[in-house]
């Protein structure tokens, strides 16, 4: 990196230090539409989910969405900072942390969905009183508990030379000194520190990569463990995992930009950065297609009654709307970044949220008209409208999410400052 | 590598599957299950079938609405349920469906903490006070027999077997075989508010199925008449036999795929 030690730490560490008007103002806004999808949420816990669009034919939607699409951009932190640390991709460095910010606040919202969606979350410990090792439920809570728990280590061990830096740098008085003082455990870049940090988050990255793989598989056997058609289908595993890189990827191409612009990071986040990400994405992108023709070509071959029912629904029924949306915007990202006068960092911005937008659509599309089939003639109405509640518990995710990385931008920094200081 | 030679196949993970329930006691139905099929015994106290002769049904309803003033579940609840089922030539031919009482029940087999299990006559039966409301069981289910308290009922309701037996909010609910009344030697209501008497209760182990007017020999009338049973296919093993009516098993075409009831 062409770019003077002085001005990386200077750069990192301005967010922790000049807060402006436009910050407050954007986390305010966050902070009301979290507050009002809480507000919704206990208006649920009060009436039960009668107050949702669900049905016994329809019985899961737009949480169950969230809840898979969350999980999947979990898969950030993994692939960009693992897999590439794993690699030893240099260019990777001034990334991470974002990408790893991004796994521990996606896997939080994402796995509130399933008990914002179950009828007694005050019988959540049955779980672990009564859990039968059996179900893919159980799996669930398993892969998801080590995940989370993982992911938050694999944040922490990379931080604490930052955290050093901040109690040393910054020398703050008050709670915020004390937590760094505190959290950085007496870090005092001694080579033996060192190498014992590089080992563990070295053994950190190696196994963060099996179990995000085992999480996003296990979500998929939710449904593919069943004898719906459209969910049982053996390619769901690798299906599912590929979709969660895709849009892991987009996630931290969408909020490095964001921090970039909102914290003056162009030195430290280069465009190189923005194509080298964009190309992993449309890598990947075109991976998830081969799975999807894969899905649809070979059910659609066969043409059974219940899978032409789920088919004809996407490809010119009910659904078609959304299934030809998702299917454009996850072309649309490829034909972007691969004509070199749209590869730029707003064009690949755009793309990036192309493909979210399409990976959101695609968990809809894979849940809602494979519950309308039902094997058996339906009882109750096949038609599902979200209610008013679960579009605001919906919204509050997204802006759940981004409060959280508003706040946890001011607290730490959001550059692996020792990392990149290194080169 | 002689371990994979000896097949760590289809059985393995079940077998795991086994050894770990046996670390968490919940009534397990996969470590029954195999022990049975080791000593070669039933595992059930007794084995109750249902009999629905589709000659005989003419789709009146009266079971279904029996079974709702039994019950009284939430509105739209229907554990008994009568589809109305055309076929391509526009006759209509009618199909009660009960919960299906699968020996290997998807539903018990999906549940994360054993609040659908079978009782020790082979009833699937649902904990009400231990379901979390996941819906997994749901979408594990084939012939769409469950049903979600999607509210809290307006009221206390009693059961018919006497005891207090609220809808309480937030878990899944089905038809279980009137299973007390079973124990006290009564029939479901279904069975009796049959005009037509097409449906039997029956008792596989004693061999008998009656209506409520004539007793039958199970295995005779199941061998005689062909009887079928539901989605057979997905080896989910239902208790619910059907005697086929004039069209025989061609009036139920249209189950395949999805209709409007």
């Amino acid at each position: 990196m062409d770019v003077s030690r002085e001005t990386v730490v200077r750069d990192a560490l301005r967010p922790l230090t000049r807060t402006t008007w436009k910050y407050y103002l954007i986390v305010s806004i966050l902070a009301l539409i979290t507050a009002w999808g809480l507000y919704s949420y206990f208006i649920q816990l009060e009436s039960g989910l009668i107050v949702t669009g669900l049905r016994d034919t329809v019985f899961w939607g737009l949480y169950i969405t969230n809840f898979v699409f969350f999980i999947g951009i979990s898969h950030a932190g993994t692939l960009i900072s693992a897999i590439l640390r794993v690699a030893n991709a240099e260019w990777r460095k001034p990334i991470t942390r974002m990408a790893e910010y991004i796994t521990v606040m996606a896997i939080s919202i994402g796995a509130l969905y399933p008990l914002i969606d179950m009828g007694r979350i005050d019988r959540i410990l049955n779980v672990i009183f009564y859990g039968r090792i059996q179900s893919p439920i159980v799996w669930d809570f398993i892969s998801i508990g080590t995940y989370l728990v993982g992911s938050i280590t694999y944040l922490y061990l990379p931080l604490i030379p930052d955290l050093a830096l901040c109690r040393d740098k910054l020398a703050l008085p008050g709670l915020r000194g004390r937590i760094y003082r505190l959290f950085s455990l007496g870090w005092s870049w001694q080579d033996g520190q060192r190498r014992l940090l590089m080992r563990a988050v070295k053994i950190m990255a190696i196994i963060i990569i099996p179990v995000a793989v085992s999480v996003h598989t296990v979500v998929s056997w939710i449904f593919a463990m069943t004898f719906r058609a459209g969910w049982r289908s053996t390619v769901f595993g690798p299906y599912f995992v590929v979709g969660a890189v895709l849009s892991g990827i987009a996630t931290i191409i969408f909020i490095m930009a964001v921090f970039r612009k909102a914290y003056g990071l162009e030195r430290l986040i280069t465009p190189k950065h923005f194509e080298n990400l964009a190309y992993l994405m449309v890598a990947t992108d075109l991976f998830y297609i081969y799975l999807m023709i894969n899905e649809y070509l070979v059910s659609g071959y066969i043409w059974g009654v219940n899978e032409a029912s789920i088919l004809s629904s996407l490809y010119w029924g009910g659904y078609s709307v959304y299934f030809w949306a998702m299917v454009l915007t996850l072309i649309i990202p490829i034909l972007i970044v691969a004509i070199p006068r749209t590869r730029n960092v707003a064009g690949i911005v755009l793309a990036s949220i192309l493909v979210n937008v399409s990976m959101w659509i695609k968990r809809f599309v894979i849940i809602i008209p494979t519950l309308a089939a039902t094997p058996m003639p339906p009882t109750t109405p096949v038609i599902y409208i979200p209610s008013l509640i679960e579009l605001s518990i919906t919204l509050a995710g997204f802006s759940g999410f981004g409060l959280m990385l508003a706040i946890f931008s001011k607290l730490f920094p959001l550059i692996s400052i020792w990392e990149v200081v290194e080169e | 590598m002689p371990i994979l030679n000896k097949g760590i196949g289809a059985g393995w993970a079940s077998r795991l599957a086994e050894f770990l329930s046996g670390l968490n006691p919940v009534r397990d139905p996969a470590r029954i299950v195999s022990n049975a099929e080791k000593s070669g015994i039933s595992r059930w106290r007794y084995e109750w079938v249902m009999v629905i002769d589709l000659e005989r049904c003419d789709g009146c309803g009266l079971c279904e609405e029996a079974c709702i003033s039994a019950h009284q579940p939430l509105p739209g609840q229907t554990w008994m349920k009568v589809y109305m089922l055309r076929a391509e030539d526009g006759t209509i031919s009618p199909l009660p469906r009960p919960c299906m009482q699968c020996q290997n029940a998807p539903c018990v087999n999906v549940c994360p903490v054993g609040a659908n299990y079978y009782n020790e006559d082979g009833i699937v039966i649902i904990d009400k006070g231990r379901c979390i409301g996941c819906r997994m069981c749901m979408a594990a289910c084939p012939y769409g027999a469950r049903y979600f308290n999607w509210r809290a009922p307006d009221g206390g309701v009693k059961e018919p077997h006497g005891e207090e037996e609220v809808h309480p909010v937030g878990v899944v609910e089905k038809c279980m075989f009137c299973y007390k009344l079973l124990e006290e030697g009564g029939l479901p209501p279904c069975v009796r508010a049959c005009p037509m008497r097409a449906i039997y209760m029956g008792e596989r182990k004693q061999d008998v199925m009656t209506n409520g007017l004539e007793t039958l020999r199970l295995s005779k009338v199941l061998e005689e008449r062909e009887a079928f049973r539901l989605l057979e296919e997905l080896g989910t093993e239902p208790r619910v036999y059907y005697l086929p009516g004039r069209r025989g098993k061609g009036c139920l075409e249209g189950l395949e795929a999805p209709l409007e009831p």
